[in-house]
């Protein structure tokens, strides 16, 4: 392993890893609002709709990301539908994340028991009051732990994106492996940035979740 | 309607093929299960011991091993060991090595999660009744772990499978590898053969998938605990 090596490819891995981030981060978030919409959808038991978003969770949980990245970036061109990589990476990871994203919600929203719906009724509050005060608090605190886990297990499913060739951490390491043959140097920046990018995420996750641990009688 | 290049999957052996493909994925992420199941047993088994020095080297193998994306890991594996060491192993090999030790994490931590849930009035218990340690775990933990431990276990199978589609990108030749060769074979006669196969891969891995997962979800309602 040669220090001027790592010096040298700094840069490269600097700019891919804010990219693998950029995306990361703009997926996730899009993968939150689509998980909440439906967990909502779900929960509230919308007529129709929600057979709808039981399909997409069981195609999207039960395919992995790299095949709905191929079909988004190179099948659905043929069809007219066609933008860029960042996009379809986005939106790959969106799709995905959704329905974990539902998933980890979902569960939260059901842990809350019945009783304390019932209650808050009897109290007089209404089905906002409701929602805002007694459930989504409750809710949140349940489905903290999936959640997190499931903002790491995307970020890791980022590194999929350079099949699509978009200029991720992977997709760099593998391009200096084949042109200049610097496998050691390169395979150390990558576990280097992965890491700089994963255990703070993972640390943060932690936290949260002892922080958020409030629901559910005397934990 | 336009052309979805449905066609070019019925022609010839192209079906065949990409359930060929298919079956190497299949295959590969088997080999790992079978062999990660009982190992992650055993480390999952030891995790709950109290010697510190073994909990201390199991969690720094599963934290790494977890903290690391699936793709750099079989990088790791499939460039690295041949630059330090000088093996030439295979994609296919590359991939079983990875796809066992990365099994072998996971399912040593749920059976640590199976095991500490299990209440401590349930040990004391049986011990106020006179069982045996051997008797303790033949009759009261086992049989109330593996209730919680075969649904999630089905699970991580399923991601195993999903996982496998990676293994393109070290140049295995599975799925996604046969179908980009059927499209570069029929470029010219059937320009939109993109659409068709990569929908096709992707109702191929969701239906290898779904199955399992009804299953898990099956047993997990049916042995709540």
């Amino acid at each position: 392993m040669r220090i001027d090596v790592i010096v040298r490819y700094l840069p490269l891995f600097k700019k891919a890893a804010l990219l693998t981030l950029k995306l990361g981060i703009i997926g996730i978030i899009f993968a939150i609002l689509i998980g909440l919409i439906c967990a909502l959808i779900q929960y509230y038991k919308v007529p129709i709709i929600r057979h709808l978003v039981a399909v997409y969770i069981e195609l999207s949980r039960n395919t992995p990301l790299l095949i709905q990245l191929f079909f988004i970036y190179y099948g659905l061109p043929k069809i007219g539908i066609s933008t860029n990589a960042e996009i379809c990476g986005i939106a790959g990871l969106a799709f995905l994340g959704g329905s974990y994203m539902a998933e980890a919600f979902r569960s939260g929203l059901e842990a809350v028991p019945d009783i304390q719906v019932e209650s808050a009724y009897s109290l007089g509050m209404s089905p906002m009051q409701t929602a805002f005060y007694i459930i989504l608090p409750q809710a949140i605190s349940t489905s903290m732990p999936p959640f997190m886990a499931n903002v790491i297990f995307l970020l890791k499913e980022t590194s999929v994106f350079s099949a699509i060739s978009l200029m991720d951490l992977m997709f760099t390491a593998k391009d200096l492996i084949g042109l200049y043959y610097k496998t050691t140097e390169s395979l150390f920046l990558l576990v280097v940035f992965y890491l700089i990018i994963l255990l703070p995420v993972s640390l943060l996750g932690s936290y949260i979740e002892r922080r958020l641990r409030y629901a559910g009688f005397g934990s | 309607m336009p052309d979805l290049g449905l066609d070019v999957l019925l022609k010839g052996k192209n079906l065949a093929r990409l359930l060929g493909g298919l079956g190497v994925a299949m295959r590969i992420s088997m080999i790992a299960v079978v062999i990660s199941i009982p190992l992650g047993i055993i480390l999952g088994a030891l995790m709950t011991w109290k010697n510190p020095v073994i909990k201390a080297i199991l969690r720094v193998y599963l934290e790494v091993i977890r903290i690391m994306p699936q793709m750099v890991l079989l990088f790791l594996f499939y460039f690295g060991t041949t630059r330090a060491f000088g093996i030439d192993i295979s994609g296919e090999m590359a991939s079983i090595v990875v796809f066992t030790l990365w099994g072998t994490a996971e399912m040593s931590d749920l059976v640590r999660g199976a095991l500490i849930a299990i209440p401590v009035h349930q040990y004391e218990s049986a011990e106020a009744l006179g069982f045996n340690r051997m008797q303790t775990y033949r009759y009261i933990i086992i049989p109330q772990t593996v209730r919680r431990l075969i649904p999630l276990s089905i699970n991580l199978i399923t991601r195993m499978i999903k996982t496998t589609s990676l293994i393109l990108m070290i140049g295995v030749v599975e799925v996604l590898k046969v179908g980009q060769q059927i499209i570069e074979a029929n470029r010219m006669v059937s320009p939109n053969a993109a659409f068709g196969i990569y929908l096709a891969i992707f109702m191929l891995y969701f239906f290898a998938c779904w199955p399992i997962s009804m299953l898990a979800r099956y047993l997990e309602n049916r042995w709540r605990v």
